[in-house]
């Protein structure tokens, strides 16, 4: 049932349509008006600057999760930041039977929310304050003082410009949970992050909805599970790669080319000498140069050189190889290794020799060292398999990346700011 | 259902529950006490406003599995508007309130009064207590009046002023309310709930909502 009432204060006319409107706004002079008085009261007149437009038209109806509401309220309300002032929009819908619940937008955001029943209770975990509700942690993002500055519409209780309340927003995408204080007594809500066509299409809204700029403190991360995922393949890749390997290693044919005991002691002027020529055949393949020795609490370097016979062709390497032993206080210990290999990649067939020669401390004190020499020809390359690993981290960590510097732009909006601050400096 | 005639006007007036302590005639609004088998007129209550609720006197509906239907209400109205508390008589025989303020729908149960409620000058916000291992907490404090009374109600009683409730919120949504127009004051305990869960019959209907 419209009640069709004038406005006191420009004259026009003042339609009633809800029942249980305490206050509505002129339409003309957007004087707020007590609708619980028969000659419309005036409450305050408009001493804006700015008339606002509702994107979802008054009196429009949508259907949200839930059922039917009518957009039957609009307010814009403020916070400052740093000296910045920000603006949302906020609908009031009604249901005669279910009751309230309203939708915000900001920068082509937009929430649908409701007031909670319950009290969320405040947490202690976590570096950020948070509360939980209903299982669910949400975490402190922002406090702020809000004030209406623009009000439009009917609502079933006092509105005025200039009301301001302390709101907190607690996030747990693409859920928020917020608490408004006015003098004490504490409102809860929670909101859920809702996408423009969604909106538009749930009211039938003409053309399309604004796009929405930067990330909202609740907008839910496109990475939330591709992170898992990807790791998932990563793993089960990476398993199949190892068993590749393990294959490999055991079909991999070897030829043992040569293998020797050699006895090096210090007193020895000409330490340097050539292993007789041997052949390695086949495909090109690595060659794995094995050294073990008796060494005890003592150190060896051997300096390496394998020598093409026919070509001249040298490829230098050295490999230390130390032991000590030893035991104290907590017992026996060791450190290091009798033995030492070195893998050289790609070495063609052909007729080699390997020039060695060994060192040890030069302190004046006599030492000897037993070593035995083996190569081993077309022992596996792993270089390819260690490629591909490192081929299969880059999805994963790429998508790790994303998903961490989508969080980082929305916590740069928090009271916290960015998870890490930009070398740039860009940020304030 | 019981038909008796209305010692004010001669309307006949029915009750839907045998145990109730008053009712208002619905012709003259009349305020009718039982006494045995015989009503009393002991006064009389204006005409009630509007009212926007869809919940009326003989709305059905279930909570927690029991079916109920509403017998009457009280009008309280307070400083932002006025909301209705309906008596609903259980199919055990039980009673129980349905409130609708602001359509947010809550179902409460007298409950016995457990200590250490503070008299209504030293309660506060945030006022905490434990009832039936439930912690409460006071999240409102509501002062209000009786703007009028409808139907069959457990009590004789048809005008109230200057009353003072204290609703009480859980970390889930237990809700209670202390009324302390009484003394000592009474408690009642029960839940909130959406309107779908009541699984309501025979509402009002609302022109252009279905």
């Amino acid at each position: 049932m419209v009640r069709t009432l004038e406005c006191p204060n420009c004259g026009g006319t003042v339609e009633l349509k809800y029942e249980r409107t305490i206050n509505a706004v002129c339409i003309q002079c957007l004087s707020v008006l007590d609708a619980t008085n028969p000659s419309l009261q005036i409450l305050q007149k408009f001493e804006g600057a700015k008339r606002y437009q509702p994107k979802i038209p008054l009196g429009t109806r949508g259907k949200l999760q839930g059922g039917q509401y009518e957009a039957i309220g609009f307010q814009i309300r403020q916070i400052e930041v740093d000296g910045v002032t920000y603006e949302w929009s906020e609908y009031l819908l009604h249901n005669p039977y279910k009751g309230y619940r309203y939708l915000t937008e900001y920068n082509g955001h937009w929430n649908d929310i409701r007031t909670l029943r319950a009290l969320p209770v405040a947490s202690s975990k976590g570096s950020k304050p948070s509360v939980i509700y209903g299982g669910k942690t949400y975490t402190h993002f922002q406090s702020a003082s809000a004030v209406t500055a623009f009000v439009m519409g009917e609502f079933p209780w006092q509105v005025r410009v200039g009301d301001s309340v302390d709101i907190k927003d607690y996030v747990a995408a693409p859920e928020s949970i917020s608490s408004e204080e006015t003098e004490g007594e504490v409102v809860w809500s929670i909101g859920r992050y809702t996408n423009g066509a969604e909106i538009w299409k749930a009211f039938g809204l003409k053309d399309s909805p604004p796009a929405a700029i930067g990330i909202y403190s609740n907008q839910p991360s496109p990475y939330t599970g591709r992170i898992a995922s990807s790791w998932m393949t990563f793993t089960l890749l990476s398993l199949l790669l190892l068993l590749t390997v393990i294959g490999v290693a055991i079909v991999s044919p070897r030829d043992q080319a040569f293998r020797q005991t050699y006895t090096f002691s210090t007193g020895n002027t000409e330490p340097s000498f050539v292993t007789p020529v041997f052949a390695l055949k086949g495909a090109q393949a690595s060659l794995q140069v094995q050294l073990k020795t008796d060494l005890s609490n003592d150190w060896a370097y051997f300096g390496l050189a394998l020598i093409n016979d026919d070509t001249g062709t040298a490829y230098d390497f050295g490999k230390q190889v130390s032991f000590y032993a030893g035991s104290d206080s907590d017992g026996a210990w060791t450190e290091g290794n009798r033995s030492g290999s070195v893998s050289i990649p790609a070495v063609p067939a052909g007729r080699y020799y390997l020039r060695v020669e060994p060192e040890m401390e030069k302190d004046g004190r006599p030492r000897r060292m037993r070593y035995e020499l083996t190569l081993q020809h077309g022992a596996p390359s792993y270089f390819w398999f260690v490629l591909g690993f490192l081929g299969l981290l880059i999805p994963p960590v790429v998508t790790s990346i994303r998903a961490f510097s989508f969080e980082n732009r929305r916590w740069a909006e928090s009271d916290y700011g960015a998870l890490v601050q930009s070398s740039s400096g860009e940020d304030d | 259902m019981k038909s008796v005639f209305c010692p004010s006007c001669g309307a006949p007036v029915t009750f839907r529950w045998s145990s109730a302590v008053q009712t208002v005639c619905p012709y003259c609004r009349s305020v009718l006490v039982r006494h045995d088998v015989n009503l009393e007129a002991v006064g009389k209550v204006a005409d009630l406003p509007v009212d926007p609720s869809p919940v009326q006197i003989g709305t059905e509906g279930i909570y927690r599995n029991k079916a109920f239907v509403v017998t009457g209400r009280i009008l309280y109205a307070y400083d932002e508007g006025r909301w209705n508390e309906w008596h609903l008589l259980f199919n055990d025989g039980s009673s129980g309130w349905l409130s609708d303020a602001s359509l947010e729908y809550a179902v409460s149960f007298l409950h016995q009064l457990p200590q250490g409620i503070p008299p209504a000058h030293e309660l506060s916000r945030q006022f905490k207590i434990n009832v039936d291992n439930v912690a409460l907490e006071v999240t409102t404090i509501t002062r209000a009046r009786y703007e009028g009374v409808e139907g069959e109600l457990p009590f004789e009683y048809w005008d109230k002023t200057d009353l003072m409730f204290a609703d009480m919120r859980s970390a889930d949504s237990h809700f209670g309310t202390i009324d302390y127009s009484e003394n000592p004051p009474l408690l009642f305990i029960g839940e909130a709930l959406d309107f779908e869960d009541l699984h309501f019959k025979n509402l009002k209907l609302i022109e252009g909502w279905s």
